[in-house]
């Protein structure tokens, strides 16, 4: 410990300036490099989410989404899967807040006329083993082929037709929760398409003042 | 001391986990399985040895009352790799382990080593204390996700072994953690003793 | 509303020591007596405030608009160290009756994880500044709540005839498991 280095203020300053420059520009680096695989693996996940749970696609579902405004929480997004021109399912992005531990966010694809095509789990916090469980087949199959519009999605302690996961029903409500919201967002926006998408953003806008003048 | 000892006292002798009880955060967060411990071990190991040897390299040219800033920069940085590249080609482990990731830099162990041992030796030694506490702290995050894992559902590295309706939730859930590393260490203790 | 239920998410239901794992090292290394205990809290109360305001206004102000997001972590956690630095050197000129109660747990609080990690959930969770703050004192306040209840029993636990082997660290760990134990209750509340 002979060579421990005398603190002037200005070798101090000189010293921290440097090891901070080199640390800076040595991640600038390493960001620029990674940049684009970041990029490429989010956007592969959203696609492999969106491919899972609409029928085959040809088009790039990611470069023609769009936001639907939610009342009360944020919007989703709707990713249109099309086949040759011809819409087979929008693939949304949803989320809930009611989950065991908070935020679950999920894909959902549904048919044209609203039918669930099947669901992913995107994200979530849940209880391994027990709410994990929601991302297993028997359960999601439970939701393929039914319209949220005529069936009822709700798990059947609430009087629904979906069986929760054992010792997960608030997780399992949370799952029927996300789902009723992306069809709730699919339906209201697809019954005025017109004005809807010419001014999605004023629509916005003016929802989200009404939300607060009501408040 | 020679460089095998230096290497081995990481790994049970002075295990940074069992025995010196730092880095307990990561240890218990991120321990529901023993891949994500695996995993949290050796991002770890990655910024334990390069900034031991980084530290090791430059720290005649840095002036003793900046000697912990600097340091934390130096830490701070390696973090920020594993975080990137993570993010980049591995991004399913990165979301379960999530904010542990950014969290290694104030992760005891890092900071500890470099300041009690990298500071003070050459770069060869630096090194090999960086990779033997690395690797004891992967051993004993491993070691834990398993056991959590094994009791809760029955698998692991997610190989079944009992049917998982057996499991016992409670070691999964956060309880479990506390209790299981309770008991590790009892038993690393005994070990060292004897 | 919101704030009700931030407040009772951060102190209950996702409590900061026993529910997220952050700050488990002043959790154990500081609870062997209740007034110990307090003191820390003080001292983490304070920091995590100021350190979510100040570094919530840099990410907003610097990261966010010159697109340097990656530098986050080295960012947080420098802001955070001399925060710590600048909280000891006014605390002593301006209030020596509080540095003599919070001064030996600040220089130890730097690498208390969860500092930067409030810090760190505030931006990811996307809150404005009032819901930060109102996060960052909940927060505190969980972990206040863990450490006295841990301090509280293992204070009694002195007075206990635990077998020998279990003695110190082991069955303190057994303990803080069975006190996670209770806090799972809260689960499922908000």
């Amino acid at each position: 410990m002979a060579n421990k280095k005398e603190s002037t203020f200005i070798n101090m300053v000189v010293a921290l300036l440097i090891v901070t420059l080199v640390a800076a520009t040595t991640l600038g680096f390493v960001y620029e490099f990674t940049k684009a695989p970041i990029a490429l693996a989010k956007l592969n996940k959203k696609l492999n989410a969106i491919k899972l749970v609409v029928p085959e696609f040809t088009n790039n579902p990611d470069s023609i989404k769009y936001e639907i405004p939610v009342e009360g929480g944020l919007p989703v997004m709707a990713y249109p899967a099309y086949n040759n021109e011809e819409l087979v399912g929008t693939a949304i992005e949803t989320y809930t807040m009611k989950g065991f531990s908070g935020l679950i966010k999920l894909m959902v694809g549904l048919a044209p006329d609203g039918t669930i095509h099947s669901v992913s789990v995107l994200e979530h916090k849940e209880t391994p083993g027990l709410g994990t469980h929601m991302s297993d087949e028997w359960y999601i199959n439970q939701y393929k082929g039914k319209n949220p519009g005529t069936d009822n999605l709700k798990v059947k302690k609430d009087m629904g037709e979906i069986d929760a996961i054992t010792a997960a029903t608030i997780s399992s409500r949370a799952f029927s929760d996300a789902v009723q919201k992306a069809y709730d967002a699919y339906v209201n926006y697809n019954i005025e398409p017109e004005s809807a998408v010419v001014d999605s953003t004023l629509n916005t806008q003016k929802e989200g003042g009404e939300n607060e003048s009501a408040n | 001391m020679s460089q095998l000892t230096n290497f081995t006292k990481g790994l049970l002798k002075e295990n940074p986990v069992f025995v010196l009880l730092l880095g307990l955060c990561p240890t218990l967060g991120v321990t529901t399985t023993a891949f994500n411990g695996l995993g949290m071990g050796l991002a770890t190991t990655f910024v334990l040895v390069m900034s031991n040897m980084v530290v090791s390299l430059v720290k005649s040219g840095i002036p003793d009352k900046v000697r912990i800033p600097a340091f934390i920069v130096i830490i701070a940085s390696f973090v920020t790799v594993v975080e990137l590249t993570m993010q980049a080609y591995l991004p399913s482990l990165f979301e379960s382990l999530g904010l542990f990731i950014p969290l290694i830099v104030v992760n005891c162990v890092v900071l500890g080593r470099a300041e009690a041992f990298a500071s003070k030796n050459n770069v060869g030694s630096s090194i090999i204390d960086g990779l033997g506490m690395g690797i004891g702290f992967s051993l004993a995050l491993t070691l834990l996700g398993a056991i959590r894992e094994f009791l809760g559902t029955g698998e692991v590295f997610g190989l079944q072994i009992f049917d998982s309706s057996y499991g016992m939730i409670v070691f999964i859930l956060n309880p479990g953690a506390f209790i299981v590393l309770g008991y590790l260490i009892l038993v690393v203790n005994r070990l060292n003793k004897a | 509303m919101t704030y009700f239920v931030i407040i009772i998410t951060a102190v209950f239901v996702n409590n900061i020591v026993l529910m997220q794992f952050l700050g488990i090292c002043p959790f154990l290394g500081v609870s062997k007596k209740i007034s110990t205990a307090a003191g820390m809290t003080g001292a983490v109360a304070f920091v995590m405030v100021i350190a979510t305001i100040v570094t919530y206004l840099i990410q907003k102000s610097v990261l966010d608009v010159f697109e340097i997001g990656f530098l986050q972590t080295i960012t947080f956690i420098l802001i955070i160290a001399s925060l710590v630095q600048l909280v000891e050197i006014i605390l002593k000129k301006v209030s020596p009756a509080l540095f003599q109660a919070l001064g030996v747990f600040l220089p130890l609080i730097t690498t208390n994880c969860a500092i930067l990690g409030v810090a760190i959930m505030t931006i990811q969770k996307d809150y404005n500044l009032l819901e930060g703050v109102v996060f960052a004192i909940a927060s505190a306040v969980g972990f206040g709540l863990a450490l006295i209840l841990f301090a509280g029993l293992r204070e009694h636990l002195d007075l206990m005839n635990v077998p020998k082997g279990m003695k110190g660290v082991p069955i303190a760990f057994v303990v803080a498991g069975i006190l996670a134990m209770a806090f799972l209750g809260f689960s499922g509340l908000v």
